[in-house]
């Protein structure tokens, strides 16, 4: 796990995260929110947990990007721009940053490296995937399900 | 300076912050959507690190975690942009 | 003898990172990876090169003309010409463009292009990136290509950019559903997302003759030939090119582009033709695989892009035959027909593995597939009659 790669990701990542949240118009804010998504599956990535990196990037840029930049094709009425951040809002999440930082850096539980552990292979995924969580797998095929006929009821409603 | 536990908690605590952000300081419904997707990743981010940095890491219950709260974010950006498409 | 000139790759890889030696190991990681990197490149933008002088010269055998015959010994030069064209052209931006994004898109476009190759094993021991879970990588890097089109439609701020990459996005997410479906049968009977191993599991022989490829079992087949038409598709080619159907809406996303980011969308277009075929060939047609046991001693890798250019002769002989689909045509194909179809292909591998793999698993899958097939065609059939048609001016 080098460091320089570390620092590398975790500047793009930050800088692009506060860029989606800052950003005038709708459709950068979406695009930096793409490249925030890349650098956290680059972590995932760092961290030894391939699958779910690649998972991160086949669902988010994939699927959630591309359905925003839709949504926001399709909802086109002069609302791309977005007065920039007020004020109680941006001093609240300075606030919690301040405060989780602090909580992280006084824990000195948490000071450790990393531990050398069996690399994650997909087939042991798999194994769990259908073992000990066959039930939450299950639970969220049927969330899906009815998410997806959910916004396809919501859509038709507009149609009516 | 190997990167230790901490680092990977800072860091998802400030990508944690610029997501609420995002949610808290503005008013089109997409841009909410963005911080809370923002949100979520970071609390992946931190199921995964407490995974790597475990030594039991058997069974894999941060990975495990992070898939479905990922195919739960799915289905939630789904609905949410299926309802700001049915709003304006 | 064979063995060495099957290896001779992978051994001037290792001949030229002993020249490092003594280096630590970060860095002989780094320089195995700019070679694999260069080799790649090289490789496939001369193949680039040679496809796209090619692809004329078969369009216009097809069309009962010559093709391009001017530049160097049978027009092979071709490509350096068009090349020196697009170079020197003037670059546009136009003026209300949002300029970062539209810069943004053809690098993006080409750089998921050329990742995607990078997991393709072109030979024995001749991948270049291994990972596991291959299959995934492939498409999450091909996810990305989505993005970059809307990218490039979007940041050129025209309405012809934009109405070409929300046809190109709605066609390709409809058939990208397919496209992995169809991969899922293969990865289902192998047990692994890695290409090398999908690859391995294809090794050997039925009765000595007949090789065991995925494509000769019934879903294998069925899955091939779905695959293969998402494949289509995905690279926005004839008869799918409605994205760029250049009589309907200029070039679609790419319109508002000129010089050498236009070339560079022509090239993430073929790079992404040879990944997708590069993989039709890995997941299917037994990767770097001789057909027949004799000719085990021709290297592994000529097997590997002989498969390729057959499979690319088809995609330029499919552009030479057929006229472009509507778009609506396309979305009903894709839901109604390609969807259902490779969820069967997913039940017929599980049948075929149940059934024991052998001749009686064979029937059994085949008769699986025949049962939806024929019921699907009866449902989608809309029985209208068609007159013949009478040409009233031709003749």
């Amino acid at each position: 796990m080098s460091s320089a790669a570390f620092v590398l990701i975790a500047i793009l990542t930050l800088a692009a995260a506060l860029a989606a949240a800052t950003l005038q118009k709708l459709m950068h804010a979406t695009l930096s929110f793409a490249v925030a998504l890349v650098g956290v599956a680059a972590f995932f990535f760092l961290l030894g947990a391939e699958f779910v990196g690649l998972v991160l990037v086949f669902v988010y840029i994939g699927a959630v990007a591309v359905l925003i930049v839709f949504t926001i094709l399709l909802t086109r009425r002069d609302v791309g721009k977005d007065r920039g951040a007020n004020w109680s809002g941006a001093l609240l999440a300075v606030a919690v940053f301040g405060g989780l930082g602090w909580a992280v850096f006084k824990t000195q539980s948490v000071a450790i490296a990393a531990p050398h552990i069996r690399a994650l292979t997909v087939k042991r995924i798999g194994e769990a995937l259908m073992t000990s969580y066959v039930w939450p797998l299950q639970c969220v095929g049927l969330l899906l399900t009815a998410a997806l006929i959910g916004a396809l009821v919501l859509v038709m409603e507009e149609k009516r | 300076m190997i990167p230790t536990l901490q680092v990977f908690l800072i860091v998802s605590a400030a990508l944690f912050s610029a997501g609420l952000l995002a949610a808290l300081s503005r008013r089109h419904a997409i841009f909410i959507l963005i911080g809370i997707e923002m949100m979520l990743a970071a609390a992946n981010l931190n199921f995964i690190a407490f995974w790597r940095f475990n030594p039991q890491s058997q069974p894999p219950t941060g990975v495990m975690i992070a898939i479905f709260s990922i195919a739960i974010a799915a289905a939630e950006a789904a609905v949410g942009l299926a309802l700001v498409i049915a709003e304006f | 003898m064979s063995k060495s000139v099957d290896q001779i790759f992978v051994n001037a890889k290792q001949w030229l990172l002993s020249w490092l030696m003594p280096a630590p190991a970060w860095v002989l990681q780094i320089a195995s990876s700019l070679i694999n990197i260069f080799t790649l490149l090289a490789v496939f933008l001369t193949l680039f090169a040679l496809m796209s002088v090619l692809e004329r010269k078969i369009l216009g055998r097809i069309q009962n003309r010559y093709g391009p015959n001017r530049v160097g010994p049978f027009g092979l030069l071709q490509p350096v010409a068009d090349g020196i064209k697009m170079l020197i052209k003037e670059d546009i931006v136009p003026a209300r463009a949002d300029k970062l994004v539209h810069f943004l898109a053809p690098i993006l476009i080409a750089a998921a292009a050329i990742l995607a190759l990078g997991v393709v094993p072109y030979g024995r021991n001749m991948t270049p990136f291994t990972i596991d879970g291959g299959i995934l990588f492939f498409f999450a890097v091909g996810s990305t290509t989505e993005l970059a089109v809307f990218m490039a439609g979007w940041g050129s701020n025209n309405k012809f950019s934009m109405l070409g990459a929300m046809r190109a996005i709605a066609q390709m997410i409809s058939y990208e559903l397919p496209l992995i479906i169809t991969v899922l049968p293969v990865v289902m009977v192998v047990g692994s997302l890695t290409p090398d191993r999908i690859v391995a599991a294809q090794t050997g022989y039925t009765l000595g003759l007949v090789p065991r490829w995925f494509v000769f079992t019934p879903w294998g087949a069925t899955a091939f030939i779905l695959f293969f038409v998402s494949g289509l598709v995905e690279s926005n080619r004839t008869p799918f090119d409605v994205p760029e159907g250049e009589s309907e809406i200029v070039a679609g996303h790419m319109t508002e582009y000129s010089g050498f980011k236009y070339a560079t969308f022509f090239m993430a277009e073929y790079i992404g033709m040879f990944a997708i075929t590069g993989l039709a060939a890995t997941l299917f047609l037994g990767g770097w695989h001789s057909p027949l046991s004799v000719l085990e001693f021709i290297p592994s890798y000529v097997w590997f892009f002989t498969k390729l250019s057959a499979l690319l002769l088809v995609y330029v002989w499919l552009r030479g035959t057929l006229p472009r689909t509507r778009i609506d045509q396309i979305m009903n194909f894709a839901w109604k027909f390609i969807l259902p179809m490779s969820f069967t292909c997913v039940i017929a591998a599980a049948v075929w593995h149940y059934a024991g793999r052998g001749l009686r698993g064979w029937l059994w899958s085949f008769v699986v597939i025949a049962i939806v097939y024929t019921a699907l065609s009866m449902l989608l059939d809309t029985q209208r009659k068609f007159a013949p048609r009478i040409y009233r001016f031709a003749e």
